[in-house]
């Protein structure tokens, strides 16, 4: 349909040539090289964009956390550290099977192109479903906000406890306001965890096409494209749980 | 000169199915799609106006019930800004035209084009929906904490409508940045651009930057509605100040998203109806990225009786001045092009005249707003509501319809009726003056904004301006008719119907599926019209 008409008259359009493309060229690129830097430009802006919309909840989270430090801390301590801990290891490797497909991508191995995208898409399973688990604690422990939300601190032993931990800042906070403020935290906890979860579910269901057009053999060394837009948003998405991590489980666990 | 032929090939002859426009991938025909669905949002808009307006003939609250007004003027807002005017001039004639004027087949991304579209449609699919379920009262701003606790009505559907319509924002704005980096013909360098594409490249800045920001402040207010969150709720210590920050972040830039492309419009129409060079070219094309870095700097002026810090309201009114500089740069090297130009009054430059009286005193009466002690006076006027009218629909819209009127016959190779576009035009600007000048008065005398009841002594203003919208209503609705009638009977428009010298005029009107037959590599500078040019390309 789309370049049904321009056969039709005058000289022939640049689309017909006589000499062979690259298949995976479209037409109205007139070489692969242009083809691949539209495509990973526009991976990059549409990054930007997703800073953008990350950065908002970034920024509500920075104002309450200054203003209501002690909930914040006692809400994150109250999250298990192990779980994260381990998801940010999974989440960094994954990252480098990323990176191997690429680099297998442009060197023209289908067979190890594939493999470390399934490696990929295995890490980032294991992933989602430790946070299902750790989704799981919160309802069982009512930290998700609403109406049947509670906040009782426990204290791991050793720790201080939390009036005590409470008067070493501001002292005007009680436990009845210390339950209501921290409700923002888990609120950010849930928004900004679940817009990750999403972005991670995405980035799955990418990585299985780009997974089935790699066994196909669509990507040589001069097309490959699909796959460096791919590792972009994969490690995007893992940067974002490389700065989610410490903002949400590590306030004042030095003490 | 010799009697055009409507062309026999040409993308609108592509296909004649369903199928071939609901699947197509060229961006012409997207911008046709956009162009027919931004006009039904148009007059569904306009229909609520019609309401509020004949509310507001009397005094008296007697044609609505107080909820329902609300529901009205929330519609008409909700409508207009997300539905019609972002998209309208970038999604339509940028969609159209941006190819061509760079000398490329298509934009970048095709298909993401498509599924902007199919975005839109299902954004504004939410948005019909919640009015058929009962509409929406929150206000276009959906203000905290109102719109996440207290409100009974269809919060929920008109901002997942709001938030999708947004994403086909971002994907028009990164298309078209990608396109004028990667598409353009060989030797066709950045200064060598139209205005028109200067002024959408800085658009696209806004869509890509300042709309991920209102998407992630309408996903915490679906929280809180949805899932009783409480980032906003001052009653669990969210601060609803908040909300407004964020929202006016990319609210405010908003109204650059809509009124610089218009602006690039009227560069275009300037040039080639004074057959001159745009005066300044490069202070042109900088102040359209000016506007749009300033854009980000300013919302905080929205909320000056919001009880912001003194400090911050100074700072934010300070830069708020600063925007007028970029756009008075405008306003003067237009009047420095038509200097000495051979100044022709098609109806597109009758637009242009319009636009500039309308921007001129809508910019001109947003330094009063942008003053402190001024705006607290003002705040929530009708003086509001008279601003950023003059703006948003005078200077937006006249440069949408003058744009339209300009490039109709290169969307569809025949012209419209010269008589009833000048009549239409001239409506128009009667209309809209009659209209939106009244307010201005009203507001200063301290009329409120969104209120369906007025004290008596306010009737004469009002009436003048219910009338002046009727006025403006015909001006609208006459371009559907005539139109319309030219796709059918109008004359044949040749390829270069005004004799202007962009790179989308070398082509055939319509034109072809792929825009060129060859991709042209004689570049000449942009706006050349030295008489061996105009002799050359036969022009005249």
């Amino acid at each position: 349909m789309s370049n049904g008409i321009a056969h039709a008259e005058g000289p022939t359009p640049t689309h017909g040539h006589a000499h062979a493309h690259h298949p995976a060229l479209q037409h109205h690129f007139d070489t692969m090289s242009q083809q691949r830097e539209a495509g990973v430009l526009g991976m990059w802006v549409f990054l930007l964009t997703e800073v953008l919309f990350f950065g908002g909840l970034f920024f509500a989270y920075a104002l309450y956390r200054s203003w209501y430090y002690d909930a914040f801390a006692a809400a994150s301590k109250s999250i298990e550290i192990l779980p994260g801990l381990i998801n940010t290891v999974v989440l960094i490797a994954s990252s480098l099977t990323m990176a191997l497909s690429v680099r297998s991508a442009q060197t023209n191995q289908r067979k190890a192109t594939v493999n470390w995208l399934i490696a990929t898409i295995i890490l980032g399973s294991v992933f989602l479903g430790i946070k299902v688990y750790e989704y799981a604690d919160k309802f069982a422990h009512h930290h998700v906000p609403g109406a049947s939300f509670q906040f009782a601190h426990v204290p791991a032993p050793g720790e201080p406890h939390v009036e005590e931990a409470v008067a070493g800042h501001v002292t005007t906070m009680g436990p009845d306001e210390l339950e209501r403020t921290t409700q923002i935290f888990f609120s950010l906890y849930f928004t900004m965890t679940g817009l990750h979860a999403i972005h991670m579910i995405v980035g799955i269901v990418i990585l299985f096409i780009i997974t089935w057009m790699a066994h196909k053999g669509r990507f040589d060394d001069e097309w490959h494209a699909p796959v460096e837009m791919t590792g972009l948003y994969w490690h995007f998405v893992d940067i974002v749980w490389i700065f989610l991590f410490p903002l949400l489980y590590l306030v004042e666990r030095h003490n | 000169m010799e009697t055009p032929v409507y062309p026999a090939h040409n993308y609108l002859s592509n296909g004649h199915t369903l199928k071939s426009w609901l699947l197509t991938k060229d961006h012409k025909r997207i911008a046709i799609l956009y162009l027919i669905s931004i006009s039904a949002f148009f007059f569904l808009g306009g229909l609520f106006a019609v309401g509020i307006r004949l509310e507001l003939s009397t005094p008296q609250g007697d044609l609505f019930q107080p909820d329902t007004y609300n529901k009205f003027f929330t519609l008409h807002g909700i409508i207009m800004v997300f539905l019609f005017l972002i998209p309208s001039v970038p999604a339509v004639l940028g969609n159209f035209l941006i190819p061509p004027m760079i000398g490329a087949k298509d934009l970048a991304f095709p298909r993401i084009n498509l599924l902007s579209w199919y975005l839109y449609i299902i954004g504004g699919a939410f948005t019909l929906f919640a009015i058929v379920a009962g509409g929406v009262d929150t206000g276009w701003t959906f203000y905290t904490p109102y719109s996440a606790t207290s409100s009974s009505t269809n919060v929920a559907p008109v901002a997942l409508g709001v938030f999708i319509a947004g994403f086909s924002s971002i994907l028009t704005g990164l298309n078209f940045i990608v396109t004028i980096h990667r598409m353009r013909a060989p030797g066709l360098h950045w200064f060598k651009l139209p205005l028109f594409v200067w002024a959408h490249y800085a658009t696209s800045l806004i869509q890509v930057l300042g709309t991920p920001v209102v998407a992630i402040t309408i996903v915490m207010l679906f929280t809180e509605r949805a899932f009783g969150f409480g980032i906003f709720d001052p009653q669990r210590g969210g601060d609803p100040v908040l909300f407004q920050h964020l929202f006016w972040f990319y609210s405010h830039p908003a109204v650059y998203i809509m009124i610089l492309p218009a602006l690039g419009v009227i560069s275009e129409l300037v040039s080639t109806f004074t057959r001159k060079r745009i005066f300044g070219y490069s202070f042109v094309a900088f102040s359209s990225l000016a506007i749009a870095i300033f854009g980000f700097i300013v919302w905080a002026h929205h909320m000056f009786v919001a009880g912001i810090s003194v400090y911050a309201a100074m700072v934010f009114s300070f830069l708020s001045f600063s925007v007028a500089i970029p756009s008075a740069v405008k306003v003067f090297n237009w009047t420095a092009t038509m200097h000495r130009g051979s100044i022709s009054f098609e109806t597109p430059m009758l637009y242009v005249y319009g636009f500039f009286g309308l921007f001129l005193i809508g910019g001109l009466t947003g330094l009063f707003l942008a003053t402190l002690g001024t705006d607290v006076h003002l705040h929530d006027t009708y003086f509001v509501v008279a601003h950023f009218h003059y703006i948003m629909v005078g200077g937006a819209i006249m440069g949408y319809l003058g744009g339209l009127h300009f490039w109709w016959p290169k969307l569809f190779g025949r012209m419209y009726s010269d008589f009833w576009s000048r009549i239409s035009a001239i409506l128009v600007f009667v209309g809209f003056n009659l209209t939106f000048f009244p307010q201005f008065i009203l507001g200063y005398l301290g009329m409120p904004r969104r209120y369906h009841m007025y004290p008596d002594e306010f009737q004469v203003l009002n009436v003048l301006s219910s009338g002046g919208a009727a006025v403006l209503g015909l001006g609208y609705l006459l371009p559907v008719i005539y139109f319309m009638w030219s796709l059918k009977y109008g004359a044949v428009a040749g390829n270069h119907p005004w004799g202007a010298s962009g790179l989308e005029w070398r082509t055939q009107s319509p034109p072809l599926t792929e825009n060129f037959l060859e991709v042209p590599t004689d570049i000449p500078e942009a706006y050349e019209y030295t008489p061996k040019v105009v002799r050359e390309a036969k022009l005249v």
